[in-house]
């Protein structure tokens, strides 16, 4: 039987999650699989939502098939698609189905993705999603009407540690975790020493205001190129990754990137749980999950 | 002010089809002042239709009057006596503007020449930027008068999203982070604590469409009683 | 200003032996382009006749609207001609001449006609020999691309609507204010 995830935060010293995207179609074949090579690896498996603004199957039905696997999924829902109304029937629906996580998002803007025409719906923001999902933990909704059956969701939120300003960011990752979330997976993580400094400030922040118990784990996205790498410094807004990684990268062997990238994760997994820099990670090995358990081993942690 | 663009030649020459006696219409208030449909630019609207037509041989002529403001009815009444002349009338006027036309004079077709874009300011000669979204519920008193609500393009009410780039923003890098730009002027004039208060889902009903305001010198049911 | 563009249109058609002879219109700063004119007149140094000279007082008083105006009464090339960068009378006139130019080239090319057939110069007053040379430039390149696709064509019939005075003017009449300020004095 498979363990709570909010059971293994509270007992487990390291945490391990990691990410799935579902498939665009309705070919399930590699989700599946998916599912049943880390379920009983990792504690947890997030299924993204729509990830990058583009279509596909949706988390929840992913969730659901984790679920019938015998995994323990987290629904990661976004501001993006959907007006308050479609986003809390969707955490109902997901108790119902027996997801028992959520992880709130606000999402990517639309036109990142594959249908950039699409209306932007952002009706909510991620910290009055966190606070919807305590009401109907409470057993009403956002209008105050009564609920038959509450959810018990726990919930979790995503923060930028290496954002340039950073201030603005903890402005908003205190008033999470005041809207209820519980744990936070957070951006790529590569520069420890920075990510180092953002965790003094948000354990003292979280000190300060009596805020907690929260779980932080770090995001640990495996890098499969030196090409992968630099597109990511220069277009993904709040990751960072340190020329001396992408030197490794460029250093490596022909068809050798993707080995050295996954030693890089190990590496970066290992220091952090030696220093216990945070309570665990989230693993995004995007489209290349299968690799996910050889991270895992160059970590120590299969 | 509105700002808006005038529409490409070619869409506005399709539109047009073959109308023969066009009248361009400018207003002279918000399309005047952001350079899309003021007098100046009826003349030199008129004068690339001539020239098309001029260059293709087709018969048409293109006759232009610019009024104070379109979005007003009494302005309309002047042209009552020469709409009749025309086949079509071209408004260089906002969206606003060429319905009134449309309303004012039911038994003639109306063109749009423009796009009408935003509510904004000028940030210089010949460049506007957004600044209003007209949500009927102004919040700017707790956003150090930046408005997250307009210049955020994911409307965020209680912080910037993880796409905040160095101060500018993930979806457009030319354009600044709204809510960097809050916590910078909220931080200048020593009011972060207007931060600490979670923002509660925003009520859209203002925003429903379409819109409609009766000023209260102007309501007909009686005043309040009075006590 | 519109009468010295208008009457282009009623000027004799070339030399009438049915070579092409382009009409090329120079808008010219008095203080410079206008100037040098003058000089190359003075040196005795020839420029072609097609170049018809419309004195402005500074090339930044050039609006968009003339230069499309000359297009389509029949000019074949237009150019405008201003101070050297620094140099204007008015400070920054030939700066505004320059933007005008390019959003009328623009506007040309939208409306299916060359933009090279527009032109911004700057021309020093002491420059007459360059004078000349532009003049010979602008009409040669008005020669290569041929005569105007809008020359010698029906012009397009248009008027401006005169409107009664406005019964609702967005300020009230100044008179009327000054009436009000007297009667306050009083």
């Amino acid at each position: 039987m498979v363990r709570l995830f909010r059971d293994v935060l509270q007992e487990k010293d390291f945490v391990v999650t990691a990410e799935i995207g579902p498939p665009k179609g309705t070919d399930v074949s590699r989700l599946v699989h998916h599912i049943e090579l880390l379920r009983d690896r990792v504690d947890a498996l997030n299924v993204t939502d729509n990830q990058s603004s583009v279509m596909r199957v949706s988390s929840l039905a992913a969730c659901r098939l984790i679920v019938e696997h015998g995994g323990e999924p987290i629904l990661q829902l976004t501001c993006r698609d959907r007006n308050r109304l479609a986003l809390q029937s969707e955490l109902l629906s997901a108790w119902v189905l027996g997801v028992r996580n959520v992880l709130c998002l606000t999402g990517d803007y639309v036109t990142v993705g594959d249908h950039p025409e699409a209306k932007p719906v952002f009706d909510l923001d991620s910290v009055q999603l966190l606070q919807t999902v305590q009401y109907l933990n409470q057993g009403r909704d956002l209008a105050g009407n009564n609920l038959e059956g509450a959810t018990d969701f726990l919930a979790g939120s995503v923060v930028t540690p290496e954002a340039d300003p950073l201030e603005p960011q903890l402005v908003k990752f205190a008033k999470k975790v005041r809207a209820g979330a519980r744990f936070f997976q957070t951006q790529a993580v590569y520069d420890l020493d920075r990510f180092r400094r953002f965790m003094e400030q948000a354990r003292r922040l979280l000190a300060q205001n009596q805020m907690g118990p929260v779980k932080i784990l770090a995001g640990i996205v495996l890098l499969t190129s030196a090409k992968m790498a630099r597109y990511m410094n220069e277009h993904v807004p709040g990751i960072m990754v340190p020329e001396s990684l992408i030197e490794q990268l460029t250093g490596a062997e022909k068809g050798k990137a993707l080995q050295v990238g996954i030693q890089i994760a190990g590496r970066l997994i290992r220091q952090i749980q030696q220093e216990r820099l945070c309570d665990g990670v989230h693993i995004m090995a995007i489209g290349k999950e299968e690799r996910v358990p050889d991270i895992l081993a160059e970590a120590g942690l299969a | 002010m509105i700002v808006a663009e005038r529409k490409p030649l070619d869409e506005i020459e399709a539109m047009l089809a073959s109308a023969e006696r066009v009248l361009v219409v400018g207003c002279g208030t918000c399309v005047a002042v952001c350079m899309a449909g003021g007098e100046k630019e009826v003349e030199l609207l008129a004068s690339e239709l001539r020239m098309r037509a001029q260059a293709s041989g087709q018969r048409r002529r293109i006759d232009q009057v610019t009024l104070t403001r379109q979005c007003d009815r009494e302005y309309l009444d002047a042209l009552a006596a020469y709409v009749e002349e025309y086949d079509v009338l071209l408004s260089t006027a906002c969206g606003a503007g060429v319905q009134l036309l449309a309303e004012r004079f039911d038994g003639k077709l109306i063109l749009p020449a423009l796009n009408t874009r935003f509510i904004g300011t000028a940030e210089g000669p010949g460049v506007w930027s957004q600044r209003c979204l007209a949500c009927g519920q102004c919040l700017l008193h707790l956003t150090g008068g930046v408005c997250p609500v307009t210049r955020c393009p994911k409307n965020l009410l209680n912080g910037p999203c993880g796409g905040t780039n160095h101060g500018k923003c993930e979806v457009n890098p030319e354009n600044d982070c709204a809510w960097t730009l809050i916590y910078r002027r909220l931080e200048k004039l020593g009011r972060l604590d207007l931060l600490d208060a979670i923002q509660p889902p925003k009520d859209y009903r203002p925003m429903t469409k379409p819109a409609r305001l009766v000023h209260p010198a102007f309501q007909t049911e009686s005043a309040p009683p009075t006590k | 200003m519109k009468d010295s563009i208008a009457c282009l249109g009623t000027e004799t058609e070339g030399t009438g032996s049915g070579a092409f002879e382009p009409k090329v219109v120079a808008f010219c700063c008095t203080y410079c382009a206008y100037t040098a004119a003058d000089l190359a007149g003075a040196m005795r140094l020839e420029y072609p006749p097609n170049v018809r000279v419309v004195q402005v007082l500074c090339s930044g008083k050039v609006e968009a609207e003339w230069l499309l105006r000359a297009f389509e009464e029949g000019a074949d090339a237009v150019y405008v001609a201003g101070c050297a960068l620094g140099d204007c009378h008015f400070l920054e006139g030939n700066r505004q001449a320059l933007r005008t130019v390019a959003y009328a080239k623009r506007l040309l090319a939208e409306v299916g006609l060359e933009p090279e057939r527009l032109e911004f110069f700057h021309i020093p007053a002491s420059a007459g020999t360059l004078f000349a040379q532009r003049a010979r430039e602008m009409t040669d390149r008005a020669r290569r691309l041929g005569p105007s696709p809008l020359r010698s064509k029906q012009a397009v019939e248009s008027r401006k609507l005169v409107l009664p005075p406005d019964p609702h003017p967005p300020l009230p009449p100044a008179q009327l204010g000054r009436r009000i300020r007297e009667s306050e004095e009083l």
